[in-house]
C-alpha cells in the first residue's frame, strides 16, 4: 500500500492505495466519483477524462499513486454553486449527446480544449476532440455545442480547471 | 482489466533511479507517461513486481539551449515540446511530429524519451529524430555514454538503452531555418501511422541544398531514406524533380504486412508520401 493525497474536485483526500490501482477506479470506488465513466480497456475512448493539475488526461490510463500530491477536476467538480460549467451548458443546449456515455469525457476535454484556444475552428475542433469516441451522435452536435460555448466566451465565464 | 501487483517507488533523482533499477533487476520496469506501458500492464501483457517512475525527477524534463543542439529531457511530455520555441526554430520537424502524434489526453502525459525508449516501429517520433541526426544520452552505474539516432533503435521495441540504464536526454543538431514536414497516413483518428514520412529541406534559391529524409513503419526501426536524400540534393523544389527522387523511398526498406496493408501497398505508400512531404517542406 503507498499513502497518496490529493484534491479531488475542491476536497483534500488521502488515502493508502495498491500503486497498481488506476485513477479512475480509486475516483469511482473510493470516491464514489462515477460521473467518470469507463468506456474501454485500451485507453482509446476518453470516456474517462479527468483535468490533472490543469490538464485533460484518461484517467484509466493514469496510476493512482501518480496523482499523488495533484489536483484533479472530475466532470462532478465543474458546476459551481447549482450552476452548469458553460460548456455543459452548451451541451444541453446543442443537444451535444445521445446516450450520453461518452458525455462527461467530452466535456471535460472540450473544456481543456476552450482553455487552451478560446476560440477554435471547427477543424481545431475536431482535431481537439480525436481521443474521444461517440458511438451516438455522429459528432455535429458535439462540435456544434463546443462552438456555441466559444461563442458565450466559455473559458472565462465559468470554473477554469 | 487492471494490472497484476507490483511494488512502486518513485525516486527524486536519477541516481536513486538508477540505485532501485540496480537493486531490482529484471523485476524492474520503468514508467515515464505510462501512455504505452499502462496499457500493456492492464492486458497483462507484463507483469513486473516494481515499477520505478520517473515522474518527480524534475532534472529530466524540459528543453534547453546548447550551442550547436538543442537538448529534450527524456521526461518532456509531448504537448510541451510541441509548444517549445527553441524546438519549433531548430527542429521544426519534431513539432510538426509531434502534432499529429496521438491525441491531445496522452500528448499531456506521454513524455518524449519514453516514446523514444518504448522504440514501437510505429511510432511518430523515430524517423524525424533520425533524420536531423540526433543523439541520445544515456545514464547507467558506470556513468553516462551517448549514443547516435543510427546505433539507438536495435530493432521492434528494442534500443541501446541497458537493463540498468536511464534514457536522460535527446540531443539534436540544430536544423534553423530548414523547411519541414511530417506527412502521416492513417486510416483512424488518433492511431499510429500505416507509413509516415519526415522530410526536412534547406531551400537556396528554389534549389534543394540539402535533404534529411526519416521513414516511420517501413521497417523494424524508423529508417533514414539514404538514396532519396542523394537524389534531392541540388535539384530545384518542382514537383517533378521531387517526384523522381521520390520514387527511390522504399529502396532497402522492409515494411511489415498486416491488417493495415501488406508490404507492396507500404512501398508503394512510402513514394507517394515522400513526395508529399519534401514537397510540403520545401514549401513547394
Ligand atoms: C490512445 C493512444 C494513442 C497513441 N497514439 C500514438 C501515435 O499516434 N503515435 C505515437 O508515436 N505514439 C502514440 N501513442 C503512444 C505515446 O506516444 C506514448 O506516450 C509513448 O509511446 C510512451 O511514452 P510514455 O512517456 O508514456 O512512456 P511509458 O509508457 O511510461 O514507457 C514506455 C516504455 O519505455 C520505457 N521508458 C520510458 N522512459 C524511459 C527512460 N527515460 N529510460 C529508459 N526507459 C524508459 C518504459 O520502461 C516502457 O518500457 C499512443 C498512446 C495511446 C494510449
Ligand atoms: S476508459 Fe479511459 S480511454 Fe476508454
Ligand atoms: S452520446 Fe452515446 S456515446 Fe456519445
Amino acid at each position: 500500500m503507498t499513502r497518496i493525497s490529493l484534491t479531488v474536485d475542491g476536497a483534500t483526500v488521502a488515502d493508502d492505495v495498491e500503486p497498481r490501482m488506476l485513477l479512475v477506479q480509486y475516483l469511482r470506488e473510493r470516491l464514489g466519483k462515477t460521473g467518470t465513466v469507463i468506456g474501454c480497456d485500451t485507453s482509446n475512448c476518453g470516456a474517462c477524462t479527468v483535468h490533472l493539475d490543469g490538464q485533460s488526461v484518461k484517467s484509466c490510463n493514469v496510476l493512482a499513486v501518480q496523482a499523488d500530491g495533484a489536483t484533479v477536476t472530475t466532470i462532478e467538480g465543474l458546476a459551481q454553486n447549482g450552476t452548469l460549467h458553460p460548456v455543459q451548458e452548451a451541451f444541453r443546449e446543442c443537444h451535444g449527446l445521445q446516450c450520453g456515455f461518452c458525455t462527461p469525457g467530452m466535456i471535460m476535454q472540450s473544456v481543456d480544449l476552450l482553455n487552451n484556444n478560446p476560440s477554435p475552428s471547427e477543424e481545431e475542433i475536431r482535431l481537439g476532440l480525436e481521443g474521444n469516441l461517440c458511438r451516438c451522435t455522429g459528432y455535429h452536435n458535439i462540435v456544434r455545442a463546443v462552438q456555441h460555448a466559444a461563442a458565450q466566451g466559455s473559458s472565462t465565464a465559468g470554473a477554469t480547471s | 482489466m487492471i494490472p497484476a501487483q507490483f511494488d512502486y517507488v518513485a525516486p527524486a533523482s536519477v541516481e536513486d533511479a538508477l540505485a532501485a533499477l540496480a537493486e531490482h533487476g529484471d523485476d524492474a520496469k520503468i514508467i515515464a507517461g505510462g501512455q504505452s506501458l499502462l496499457p500493456v500492464l492492464r492486458m497483462r501483457l507484463n507483469a513486473p513486481e516494481w515499477i520505478i517512475d520517473l515522474g518527480r525527477i524534475e532534472s529530466l524534463r524540459g528543453v534547453r539551449d546548447d550551442g550547436d543542439s538543442i537538448v529534450i529531457g527524456a521526461m518532456t511530455p509531448h504537448s510541451v515540446v510541441g509548444s517549445d520555441p527553441l524546438v519549433a526554430e531548430h527542429a521544426t520537424l519534431i513539432t510538426r511530429a509531434v502534432e499529429h502524434l496521438a491525441d491531445a489526453q496522452v500528448r499531456h502525459r506521454g513524455t518524449f524519451g519514453g516514446a523514444l525508449a518504448h522504440a514501437d516501429p510505429a511510432g511518430d517520433l523515430g524517423a524525424p529524430v533520425r533524420a536531423l541526426g540526433a543523439s541520445f544520452v544515456i545514464q547507467g552505474p558506470g556513468g553516462t555514454r551517448t549514443v547516435s539516432a543510427d546505433d539507438f533503435f536495435v530493432d521492434l521495441f528494442e534500443t541501446a538503452i541497458g537493463d540498468d540504464e536511464i534514457l536522460t536526454e535527446v540531443r539534436v543538431p540544430k536544423h534553423t531555418g530548414w523547411g519541414a514536414h511530417y506527412e502521416k497516413f492513417v486510416r483512424v483518428a488518433h492511431q499510429w501511422p500505416i507509413v509516415a514520412v519526415a522530410a526536412t529541406v534547406r531551400v537556396e534559391g528554389g534549389t534543394i541544398a540539402e535533404a534529411r529524409i526519416g521513414l516511420t513503419n517501413m521497417g523494424s526501426t524508423p529508417l533514414r531514406a539514404a538514396a532519396v536524400e542523394a537524389a534531392l540534393a541540388g535539384q530545384p523544389a518542382t514537383e517533378a524533380a521531387v517526384r523522381a527522387a521520390a520514387a527511390h523511398a522504399a529502396e532497402g526498406t522492409h515494411p511489415p504486412s498486416d491488417l493495415n496493408g501488406d508490404a507492396d501497398y507500404r512501398r508503394h505508400l512510402a513514394t507517394v508520401i515522400t513526395r508529399r512531404a519534401v514537397l510540403a517542406a520545401a514549401g513547394a
